[in-house]
């Protein structure tokens, strides 16, 4: 297992001052997150406590909603995501998402995967053996391959929600992202596919820097190296998942992970 | 404790009084509805019966001769057709892209609202204006002349806003998450709306546009005066030319030639409603037959 203690990798994430407001509300106060690389990190907290926002802020898709401003600075790797030189899309590719619903796309298993590298291939021409090999590659990394090699063109919407939730994840690696934001991606799905999810996410860690929001506090202790904990849009503590849940720092923390509100 | 205890869940008077209310409020709105659908039984009753016997092959494929009270109804059949693809051709496109701008792209300010506001307002623009304002523009300003292009521009304009509005409404329902997905995969919204919005959308867009056709097909203000004619026994052979149509066609001889036969209207009518009516029931197969395809 990683020590996040060890190598002083640069940041994943890291926010600065970060605050956000939809319209007059504000979400996010004066955050400042530092998201080690190759890790699995956990968000927690109440509901409408920013975590979400907070996810949606690193790749940039809060902003599709007009009345989002933010101040305060945002970098993924060490490059402020704001900076004007900054192409969206590729942050976007660096940076893939997995949402609460799994969120196929109504096409074939073979054309979700496919479709982010087709998106991005434009201009070569990549060869039909290669690209069964990416869909392959993919589909096997997330323990999908086996149950689903011999229906590949089968609409994705018809899958497991589990399946499909793994197919989510799948279809974001041939545009090889370097960070994983999940936002509760097991909230869906029952308590066989939560485990099976789970495993997948164990799996990646190390190759991809993995952010995930849960509601699910036993989830967080078990999945994650270490834990954010967030309330009324503020970061209230953020350590080694034992620490967080163990010896929490702060009264707040304590209070929630004993299920006094939340 | 008396003998004659009430059951449990005995009903009171209360109960059947709610129960007689139901009855009659069923009642009500059951014969509403069978109200709204008498007078189209009774038109559509009516013109098959009155106009049933002057239809034939020869009615759909001849000119009207004697001063229109004889003959057939081949110069409007066709001028209809003239002007409804040509209005399409001008008003979809328009139409569809206004629609993906400002259900894609447009972001959500008074601007836009306004300009939302402004269509469903100009849905509501009786067809009579629209036909003032088809004669300002196309036949004078812009000089078509009175001609199949301008009618069809002055029915473009008629239509434009229903189809904006069938269209965005068919955009906006593919669902947000995969939008969302596609964008997390770093699609640009251009590549999002190619390759997952309208593919999606298309169906209610299709079916918004084929009920344009039967509704433009029927309209007879915005063409009196930019385009169709009293009586005209040619076929069109260009968008400049004149046309006749079958809505006017209608209009004239039920009006104008005192002395046709009493049927001859009626057959014009059934051969009117009748590509409207299969003009809605293919757009309903059309329909259906996506839906049974979407898996979402």
């Amino acid at each position: 297992m990683a020590e996040p203690a060890a190598a002083p990798a640069p940041a994943a994430i890291a926010t600065r001052g970060l605050n956000l407001w939809y319209g007059d509300f504000q979400a996010l106060f004066d955050v400042n997150l530092h998201v080690k690389q190759g890790i699995i990190t956990s968000l927690i907290g109440p509901s409408g406590c920013g975590k979400s926002t907070l996810l949606r802020s690193c790749n940039r898709i809060n902003e599709r909603l007009g009345y989002v401003r933010t101040t305060g600075s945002i970098e993924i790797l060490g490059q402020d995501i704001y900076a004007p030189e900054v192409e969206l899309v590729q942050v976007r590719k660096q940076v893939g998402m997995v949402f609460q619903r799994p969120n196929p796309l109504p096409l074939s298993i073979r054309d979700n995967v496919s479709f982010g590298h087709r998106l991005h291939a434009r201009g070569h021409r990549v060869s039909r053996s290669r690209k069964e090999e990416l869909v392959e590659d993919s589909l096997r990394k997330v323990l999908l391959w086996d149950s689903v090699k011999d229906r590949l063109d089968t609409l994705a919407t018809e899958l497991s929600l589990e399946e499909q939730q793994k197919l989510c994840i799948a279809r974001l690696l041939p545009v090889k992202p370097a960070v994983l934001l999940m936002d509760e991606p097991c909230s869906a799905l029952d308590p066989k596919g939560t485990a099976a999810v789970e495993e997948l996410i164990w799996e990646l860690r190390g190759e991809f820097t993995i952010l995930i929001v849960t509601h699910n506090m036993a989830q967080a202790r078990r999945a994650s190296e270490e834990t954010v904990f967030m309330l009324i849009g503020k970061l209230i503590e953020h350590g080694r998942t034992e620490d967080v849940f163990l010896n929490p720092q702060h009264r707040q923390t304590a209070d929630y992970i004993e299920g006094r509100y939340g | 404790m008396t003998g004659t205890a009430a059951p449990l869940f005995a009903g009171t008077s209360l109960n059947a009084r709610d129960r007689k209310i139901e009855w009659l409020v069923r009642a009500l709105l059951g014969l509403m509805t069978a109200l709204l659908i008498l007078p189209v039984v009774i038109i559509m009753a009516l013109l098959v019966v009155e106009g049933g016997p002057v239809i034939s092959w020869e009615f759909l494929t001849t000119p009207p001769v004697d001063g229109m009270t004889a003959g057939g109804i081949l110069p409007a059949l066709v001028g209809t057709v003239w002007l409804v693809v040509v209005a399409l051709i001008a008003s979809v496109p328009v139409g569809v892209a206004a629609a993906v701008y400002l259900s894609e792209y447009a972001p959500d300010n008074w601007l836009t609202r306004a300009i939302n506001l402004a269509i469903i307002n100009l849905a509501g623009v009786p067809s009579i204006v629209h036909a003032l304002f088809g004669v300002g523009a196309f036949v004078l300003f812009f000089r078509f002349g009175t001609s199949i292009l301008a009618a069809s521009l002055t029915l473009a304009v008629m239509t434009l806003p229903v189809v904006i509005v069938s269209t965005r409404e068919s955009l906006q329902a593919v669902p947000r998450a995969f939008r969302e997905a596609c964008w997390n995969m770093g699609a640009t919204r251009w590549q999002t709306i190619r390759r997952i919005v309208l593919p999606n959308a298309l169906s209610g867009i299709l079916t918004g546009i084929i009920l344009e056709v039967s509704r433009t097909s029927g309209e007879t203000a915005p063409i009196m005066f930019t385009g169709a004619a009293f009586f005209l026994p040619f076929l069109p052979q260009g968008v400049l030319d004149q046309t006749m149509a079958m809505s006017l066609h209608l209009f004239v001889i039920t009006t104008q030639v005192p002395d046709a036969p009493e049927a001859l209207p009626f057959g014009v009518a059934l051969v009117l409603i009748s590509m409207v009516l299969a003009m809605n029931a293919l757009s309903i197969a059309f329909r259906v037959y996506v839906r049974g395809r979407k898996k979402w």
